[in-house]
């Protein structure tokens, strides 16, 4: 090696140790600000939700009917009764049902959904399909399995069907994006079938399956 | 220095043909999922004329940086679901099965490269293994994929993201099969098999299904260790019940298989 090529090499050298220096700082800001605007926009959501609960604890208490596991072991999952005051729009019907069910069951060791995961957003399109957003923590902290992970989507699903009739197919997000699996097993790509009478195939862009 | 930079890029262009043309002449043959109308000789029964099932492929899940369920004593789902498939691989071959698997040691393959090991081969099905983090421990549930609608017809050929729709009658039988034998050994385990969502599954154009023991939250990995022997001759005992049932699906828009 000629002692040019070795000087260019050494400079070279000193060049990218210099913009790394320089570079690494700004990077790290980046990264704190934007770990900073995520939190915001989760607590965003969970105030949001809270306004809408609150907006709606005029309205005349209902019987709701809420899906949590029946027994520890996960054998099934059984309705439960709970008295709450439901708007009658069903975007706002749907987060008071969903948020009671994230709350969870007096007993924890029946909840099917993480504790600390939030809804973040909520829509129906007009064919009914429902778009259900949740936070990370919905994928983190959910015990991964097949059966945990579609007991979690079922629960969902049930209790959407038994409150909110408009609402005939599921689609989940998590933290707004398209995701393949919810916890590695469960397939989060299609739609989720909602209502038990009989329901039209949803449009599903190219690609992208439509799970009955 | 224009001269040089289009020598360049005809050697590279040449380069990227070549790579392709090698691809080309690697890749196997096209299975069920790319849809021949005819079932290759190889993987028939001379005697029915029936497509046979010779081939099985076993799908350890997750590995790689993916542990897949854990639990508090240390048990990892990667690890036992191996451990696992070699088990069921040696009863297999002891009943005349070929045996393959989506990995053999600690990598972790797309839930796409794991479906298309199956839908390369003729006269396979597609056996997926897991465990669980909740539900009561030491039982064992066999798994189909959940109602999917039948694929458009597009002259035979099966869209790959729904792969599943057509064998999903066999592979109900097939889970009902091993299901019966899983629940035999297993007190508390399910009479029929269950259907979940389960994405390997999906992109598989086989009978498929998966299997998923109870649970990594076990206080002693010696007791899901106790447990691997049985739930392997289950899975084998149960595919060999389900081999004469095994037929070619009709294909949406294609010429049909063998049939039952």
């Amino acid at each position: 090696m000629s002692p040019k090529l070795r000087l260019g090499i050494a400079i070279g050298f000193v060049f990218a140790v210099l913009a790394a220096a320089i570079y690494f700082p700004i990077l790290k800001r980046r990264v704190k600000k934007q770990a900073q605007v995520q939190q915001k926009s989760e607590e965003q959501a969970r105030l949001e939700l809270v306004q809408s609960l609150n907006a709606a604890s005029n309205e005349p208490k209902v019987k709701a009917k809420l899906f949590w596991a029946a027994d520890a072991e996960y054998s099934e999952l059984v309705a439960n009764t709970v008295e709450l005051p439901l708007s009658n729009d069903p975007v706002l019907r749907s987060k008071q049902v969903l948020s009671t069910l994230l709350a969870g069951p007096v007993d924890s060791e029946l909840r099917t959904l993480p504790p600390d995961a939030a809804l973040l957003a909520f829509y129906i399109l007009p064919d009914g399909t429902a778009v259900a957003d949740f936070s990370d923590a919905m994928a983190n902290s959910i015990p991964s399995g097949v059966q945990s992970e579609q007991f979690a989507v079922d629960s969902i699903a049930r209790t959407l069907e038994a409150n909110v009739p408009q609402v005939l197919r599921l689609r989940i997000l998590i933290h707004g994006q398209a995701v393949e699996t919810l916890a590695g097993h469960l397939d989060l790509s299609g739609t989720f079938p909602v209502s038990t009478k009989p329901v039209p195939p949803a449009p599903a862009p190219a690609g992208v399956p439509t799970t009955k | 220095m224009n001269r040089s930079i289009r020598r360049i890029a005809a050697v590279s262009f040449a380069g990227v043909l070549l790579g392709a043309l090698a691809v080309h002449s690697q890749t196997p043959p096209p299975g069920p999922a790319s849809a021949s109308t005819t079932t290759p000789p190889n993987g028939q029964n001379p005697a029915t004329g029936r497509a046979a099932l010779n081939i099985v492929v076993l799908d350890p899940a997750h590995g790689g940086t993916d542990p897949g369920a854990r639990g508090s004593a240390g048990i990892r789902e990667a690890d036992i679901v191996l451990e696992l498939t070699a088990q069921v691989r040696h009863g297999l071959e002891n009943q005349g099965f070929q045996v393959l698997q989506t990995r053999n040691g600690n990598e972790n393959p797309s839930f796409d490269d794991r479906s298309a090991l199956a839908n390369a081969q003729t006269g396979a099905i597609f056996v997926s293994l897991h465990v669980s983090s909740t539900g009561l421990s030491g039982t064992v549930r066999a798994y189909t994929m959940a109602d999917m609608p039948l694929p458009p017809t597009t002259g035979g050929l099966i869209p790959w993201d729904q792969a599943q729709a057509s064998y999903l009658p066999l592979s109900r039988k097939l889970g009902d099969a091993v299901q019966g034998e899983l629940t035999q050994r297993f007190k508390g385990s399910p009479m029929n098999v269950q259907s979940a969502y389960v994405r390997q599954l999906r992109t598989t154009a086989a009978p498929a299904i998966a299997v998923e023991l109870s649970s990594v939250a076990m206080e002693d990995k010696a007791d899901l260790d106790r447990m691997l022997p049985g739930v392997a001759d289950a899975i084998v005992r149960g595919i060999v019940t389900f081999r004469p049932s095994y037929v070619t699906p009709a294909v949406p828009g294609n010429a049909p298989g063998a049939k039952p």
